[in-house]
């Protein structure tokens, strides 16, 4: 039986991980309980901050809060730091203030709470400020690992977490994870499928499916979006000479677009990018919102044939 | 610290009001208005009470100085000239490529700057964060913040004032320069604000209202917002726009214009500057 587990629960662990360190405090905006800061808060009530609903609030506390030497860890919806995305912008990766932002519950993936709680755009934008690390890992071994290296990371980030469980894939492996690092879940020849957050399971049941075809394909965990690991990408161009790209977002301005961005100015080879393809979701269970929006594992497959194909 | 005599602190906002002119005037861009209305309650400020030290600007336990109306930087930079954190040759690099002075503060650029400012509704929450961090350490340094009266239009600013006052952050300070007028027009023509001081009763602050303009009640009110202990106080300073230079009092068109040749040179002579 495969061990399951969601990354915000990572994401709660870790903090109480580093809750040691007296730098170490946590923002909330009444989701504690969702986003699971609050382990954090019982444990250390008075190095939590609740900012009641306000957003952007929140993420200026944080700012001033970094600039007087603390270490703030501030949480909610990933949606909803998207309404202080412009304090984002201005207050925290203008100035390089290290707050580090974890937006749970994003991704279609979230489910059943429809559209308006999905966020599909949240990785794309906060990968375009200056100074941000962007992340969206796929396991809670990997979020909790990450998440205990941003107390030694001196610029702000954005983790995206994931409300629902997904298969452990790390266990063991946690001296590999490190920010900025892709991992080789699994090596393959004829294409590379480079993966972020939920659909790196997915990515891995169409490798096992393609192997069944006679297409060997690598499987890549891009858990950092921003700043991508170039050389490991450069490595599986080479070898593979196609790639795939899978992710729960847009297809607009994510993993995809950054994979594309590089290799295109770079080493160009046949890409086929699954995402979210400019629609918003709705209402669904997890695994009924990958398969509406193309993005579970047979259309990974497909996709990999594709670029398969497509080299010359 | 050392508080300067009520006619020194005076003086040295006619000599800031100089600057003001001058940088603006030199940029041929920039913000006079709100600089002008701000100037003596900064002087106010810097020569009556903050802790802080120019030859050790980011000295950890030092007070913070939040200017969240950060177009109004013309006004911070000739301060922070006569206080010794930057000199008066900075002041020429007031919004030119590469300068100490960018064309809205920033803590990156300008030793003695709190806050990377320039975006409205942001420094009372940056504020808030540095409030909580002081009272983390056991320390006693306040943190003072700045806003506009247009300013108070952005949504966010009722968000830190809800907070604040939930947090019960005595150590926290704010000064409304209510100059009447925004970008645009004044401020009645493009938001009625109706009664501000009820505004931050309503939300629990300590509240004080002055001329914003008069040194003496200026220190009185500083040195009555250490009174303050369980909650965030707020002094709404009344002030005129363009305050000192006939031509921009209460002028909606100084707010974001400089003075060109003829009008510096008007301006300099009602400063009581030989030209």
């Amino acid at each position: 039986m495969t061990e399951m587990g969601a990354t915000r629960d990572g994401y709660g662990d870790a903090l109480l991980d580093i809750a040691a360190d007296n730098r170490v405090v946590v923002l909330e905006a009444d989701l504690g309980k969702s986003t699971k800061s609050l382990h954090f808060r019982k444990a250390y009530p008075e190095r939590t901050v609740s900012c009641g609903i306000g957003e952007q609030n929140m993420m200026l506390i944080g700012a001033g809060l970094a600039s007087s030497g603390y270490i703030p860890f501030a949480s909610t919806f990933a949606i909803f730091t998207e309404r202080g995305f412009e304090q984002v912008r201005n207050g925290i990766a203008r100035p390089n203030l290290a707050v580090h932002i974890c937006g749970s519950h994003g991704g279609t993936h979230t489910g059943t709470d429809g559209s308006s709680a999905q966020s599909i755009e949240d990785l794309a934008i906060y990968r375009t400020l200056p100074n941000m690390v962007v992340m969206h890992p796929c396991d809670t071994v990997s979020t909790r690992e990450l998440t205990k290296q941003l107390v030694e990371l001196n610029s702000p980030s954005y983790t995206r977490t994931a409300r629902n469980k997904t298969p452990v894939v790390h266990s063991g492996r946690e001296d590999e994870i490190k920010i900025g690092k892709g991992i080789v879940l699994k090596d393959g020849s004829d294409v590379a499928i480079i993966a972020c957050g939920v659909l790196v399971h997915e990515a891995m049941k169409a490798a096992e499916d393609l192997a069944s075809q006679g297409v060997s394909a690598a499987v890549i965990d891009m858990h950092t979006l921003k700043p991508l690991d170039n050389d490991l990408i450069d490595r599986y161009v080479a070898k593979c000479g196609s790639i795939v790209t899978a992710e729960d977002h847009s297809i607009i301005g994510g993993l995809g677009s950054a994979v594309a961005e590089y290799t295109s100015s770079n080493n160009p080879v046949p890409i086929e990018r699954i995402g979210v393809k400019d629609r918003f979701g709705e209402s669904g269970e997890a695994q009924q919102m990958l398969d509406l929006l193309h993005l579970s594992s047979p259309h990974i497959s497909e996709a990999a044939k594709r670029a398969v194909a497509r080299k010359a | 610290m050392q508080s300067m005599a009520i006619e020194e602190l005076e003086d040295m906002a006619r000599r800031c009001r100089v600057e003001i002119c001058r940088m603006t005037h030199r940029a041929k861009a920039g913000h006079p208005g709100g600089s002008l209305s701000e100037i003596d309650i900064l002087c106010g400020l810097y020569g009556s009470r903050l802790r802080v030290d120019a030859s050790n600007p980011k000295w950890a336990d030092r007070d913070r100085f939040i200017l969240s109306k950060g177009h109004a930087s013309p006004g911070m930079y000739a301060l922070l000239a006569e206080m010794g954190f930057i000199s008066h040759e900075d002041l020429e690099s007031y919004r030119v490529l590469g300068g100490v002075c960018q064309g809205h503060v920033d803590m990156k650029w300008t030793p003695g700057v709190d806050f990377s400012a320039g975006s409205l509704g942001m420094g009372l929450s940056y504020g808030m964060g540095c409030a909580l961090a002081a009272r983390m350490d056991g320390s006693s340094r306040t943190t003072y913040v700045m806003i506009g009266d247009g300013e108070i239009q952005e949504g966010a600013i009722w968000e830190a004032a809800m907070a604040a006052r939930h947090h019960e952050l005595g150590n926290l300070k704010v000064f409304l320069d209510r100059n009447n007028i925004q970008n645009d027009d004044f401020c009645e023509v493009q938001m009625r604000m109706f009664d501000i001081p009820a505004k931050w009763h309503g939300f629990g602050w300590a509240v004080k209202e002055i001329d914003g303009h008069n040194m003496h009640e200026i220190v009185e009110a500083i040195a009555w917002l250490d009174t303050i202990t369980d909650r965030p106080a707020i002094i709404i300073a009344n002030t005129v726009k363009g305050k000192g230079v006939s031509f921009m009092e209460n002028n909606p068109a100084f707010h974001g214009a400089p003075p060109n040749d003829e009008q510096l040179q008007l301006a300099m002579t009602e400063l009581g500057v030989s030209v």
